[in-house]
């Protein structure tokens, strides 16, 4: 097995409805083997109708899936040889853990040593071997879940692992041991996996690329640095880093930007934008400084210590942004400015970002 | 109000969920209750509403005692983890219906359901039904209801919870603000650590339903008083390592001998712990006093405006924050510089050890 292949997908939960209101509009996109993938945006986005169309929970109104070159638009879940994790644990009380492990291998019919095998090499990238003989019933919510993950991955054979929120219920103390067992094992075990979340952090923790949803659309995919650094929709900028992107109205004029009363000089050389459009100005609070005098000139509203950094609150204009205090620096009084690195400042035409002609 | 839980346990079944809580919470102050899920939370809470009794203690309030007072004779409001509302009806029903039952004139009723409307942004959705609105606005209609009834002892379990990362990241914000507007005894559940700095006020740290530390919430931050304290207050995990002082040495953990610099200069010789948050570490500059320690990185979490770097050494994993999206990359070498001024030591018993700062 070795890839999957979004041919033109798109979903409607209602048969009559217009293009424009799908749950999922059209995708064509390409997933491999090997490598692990996160569907990110908020509730409504489309995220869970997408991970539901390759499980097999929901049959696409248009376009095709294919796993390597074989059509499986149409096929049940059963027959789609994948393997899921959900937000609760869906383990069997009664058995032991080793027992809830075992379970998916001896459906397929694996041999006893091949069992031990696998069951013994999960339980020891979980840190399950110590628990193995224990039955599941009185282990707690954290440790079921774990279960859930082995069961999920126990099997060598599946086209790809899907998880669904898997650690919405689990502490954050626990999060930390399973987000990194979670890519020690997918390092180890070289499978497609795909991953569904809400949560930013959990998402660009464990993916290598991550699709940005919303609306039923994707916005971007693109790889957690990519993201980050270059947020090629307003929306990414602002789902993805906390606080998230600082976007303010502007009006172009070739390497020019006009913010209010203020001007500020760009890293390129922008087209005019059509007519009626909306043009934002975007640059991430984390690459925005506080400084006695500036690109910018803001007004100071508070300085916040969240312990690992400073965030100042300030207003440009009638928009409230962030920006970051450096560590050991005084906070200017009420009137200051802010530093933008010039290569993170970058030019929204309604919403999308456009690049310009190198100076 | 101000409430009491004197010396109060609860046991089920022979088991103490709550282990001798005693804690005394001020009128008009918020408190955090923080802890892992089943450090006793939600049972607290249960206690402090009358919708449980103590097995031993009692509570009172304003001094009287109220241990058998059911919760309808209680001023007592709550907003659970699950958003709890009345599916059938609108928004400013849902929020007035307290007022409804004490049977408040509808002018009066008006008037509070368009106040607490307006602290929460809810007034464009008063019409609608809570099904037709986002699960940030669900919950806020929650709170809204809790507010409005003017309740003096407020009870939030977890309100954020179930809500996507981004709108929890948004009310995170604004709920100080809101709720420090109602005069009421607030207490607020939580798993989050940066959650109970940003609400601010008094944290109670609980573990295995014993209540660890009270006090303002950045001292109890900043100065726990002991390593249980510590870890229930450190996200991500608190670092810790055994160590024996003895003269002007340190041993760490079986290997590692330093000279015994900052805190550690100024304690008895002896055994301990010493433990650090990912704040006080740094992978690229040393500190002006610098307790270093060689390891592997094993993993990089790129999560947008931070990055977390595990290494691996002889003394065990440490968890890194880097600010940004880190260059850091899985199986290179890298020092782990810790600035030993502001490292916890705690002795044998797990006590912290008070060391002036400076000298």
């Amino acid at each position: 097995m070795a890839r999957i292949t979004l041919d033109g997908i798109a979903h409607s939960y209602d048969s009559d409805a217009d293009p424009s209101s799908y749950a999922l509009k059209p995708i064509d996109h390409v997933w491999t083997q090997g490598r692990s993938y996160a569907l990110l945006g908020p509730s409504g986005c489309g995220k869970t109708t997408l991970l539901n169309i390759i499980s097999g929970l929901v049959v696409p109104s248009q376009g095709r899936l294919l796993f390597d070159d074989k059509d499986v638009t149409f096929l049940p879940t059963e027959q789609r040889n994948i393997a899921q994790v959900f937000q609760f644990p869906v383990i069997y009380d009664t058995m032991t853990v080793a027992e809830n492990l075992a379970f998916p291998l001896k459906n397929r019919g694996l041999g006893r040593a091949a069992i031990k095998t696998r069951v013994d090499e999960i339980s020891d990238l979980l840190g399950l071997t110590g628990d193995l003989k224990r039955r599941a019933r009185g282990l707690t919510a954290d440790a079921k879940q774990k279960i859930s993950l082995g069961r999920g991955l126990v099997r060598s054979d599946v086209a790809a692992v899907l998880f669904d929120e898997p650690l919405t219920v689990i502490d954050p103390s626990l999060k930390w041991e399973l987000r990194s067992k979670l890519k020690a094992v997918h390092r180890a075990l070289d499978v497609l996996m795909i991953y569904v979340t809400h949560d930013q952090v959990e998402a660009l923790t464990f993916a290598d690329e991550v699709v940005v949803m919303k609306d039923g659309r994707i916005l971007q995919i693109a790889t957690p640095t990519q993201l980050f650094e270059q947020p090629d929709h307003t929306f990414v900028g602002y789902f993805i880093g906390s606080p998230g992107m600082n976007l303010v109205d502007a009006k172009i004029d070739g390497a020019q930007a006009q913010v209010g009363e203020q001007t500020i000089a760009l890293p390129a050389r922008y087209r005019k934008p059509p007519p009626g459009s909306s043009v934002r100005l975007g640059f991430r609070p984390d690459y925005t400084t506080l400084v006695s005098n500036g690109d910018l000139r803001v007004r100071v509203r508070k300085v916040e210590d969240l312990g690992r950094r400073r965030l100042a609150h300030v207003s440009l204009g009638a928009h409230d942004i962030f920006a970051t205090v450096p560590h050991g620096q005084s906070v200017p009084a009420e009137t200051a400015g802010i530093a933008i690195k010039p290569e993170r400042l970058f030019v929204y035409v309604n919403d999308e970002r456009v690049t310009g002609e190198p100076l | 109000m101000s409430i009491h839980l004197q010396n109060v346990s609860v046991a089920i079944g022979g088991e103490k969920i709550i282990d001798s809580v005693d804690v005394a919470l001020q009128r008009g102050t918020m408190n955090v209750l923080l802890g892992a899920t089943l450090a006793g939370k939600t049972s607290l809470m249960r206690l402090m509403a009358g919708l449980d009794q103590p097995t031993i203690g009692k509570i009172l309030v304003d001094g009287a005692d109220v241990t058998g007072v059911p919760v309808r004779k209680r001023s007592v409001a709550m907003v659970y983890q699950q958003f709890v509302n009345y599916p059938s009806l609108s928004v400013y029903e849902n929020i007035a219906s307290p007022l409804r039952v004490a049977k408040v004139k509808a002018d009066e009723v008006d008037r509070r359901v368009h106040e607490a409307a307006k602290v929460l942004g809810l007034e464009p959705f008063l019409k609608r039904q809570p099904s037709q609105l986002s699960g940030g606005q669900q919950q806020r209609t929650a709170i809204a209801r809790a507010l409005t009834k003017r309740a003096d002892l407020v009870l939030l379990d977890e309100p954020l919870a179930n809500l996507d990362y981004k709108l929890r990241e948004e009310l995170r914000e604004e709920l100080p603000r809101i709720l420090s507007q109602t005069g009421a005894t607030l207490v607020y559940a939580t798993t989050e650590p940066l959650e109970a700095l940003q609400l601010g006020g008094n944290t109670a740290t609980l573990w295995q339903g014993r209540l660890i530390q009270f006090g303002p919430s950045s001292e109890v931050y900043h100065r726990p008083s002991s390593i249980e304290s510590a870890r229930v207050f450190s996200d991500p995990p608190l670092n810790e390592i055994p160590i024996v002082k003895a003269g002007g040495e340190v041993r760490f953990g079986d290997s590692q001998t330093m000279s015994a610099l900052g805190t550690l200069a100024r304690i008895a010789d002896g055994n301990y712990t010493v433990a650090f948050r990912a704040d006080i570490v740094s992978l690229r500059t040393a500190w002006p006093q610098s307790l270093t320690f060689a390891g592997d990185i094993s993993v990089v979490e790129i999560s947008g405006s931070e990055s977390f770097v595990h290494v691996t050494s002889p003394l065990g994993t440490f968890v890194c924050v880097e600010p940004g999206v880190t260059m850091l990359q899985p199986g290179h070498r890298a020092d782990v510089h810790v600035d030993a001024t502001r490292v916890f030591i705690f002795d044998s018993a797990g006590a912290l050890v008070v060391v002036d700062r400076e000298q």
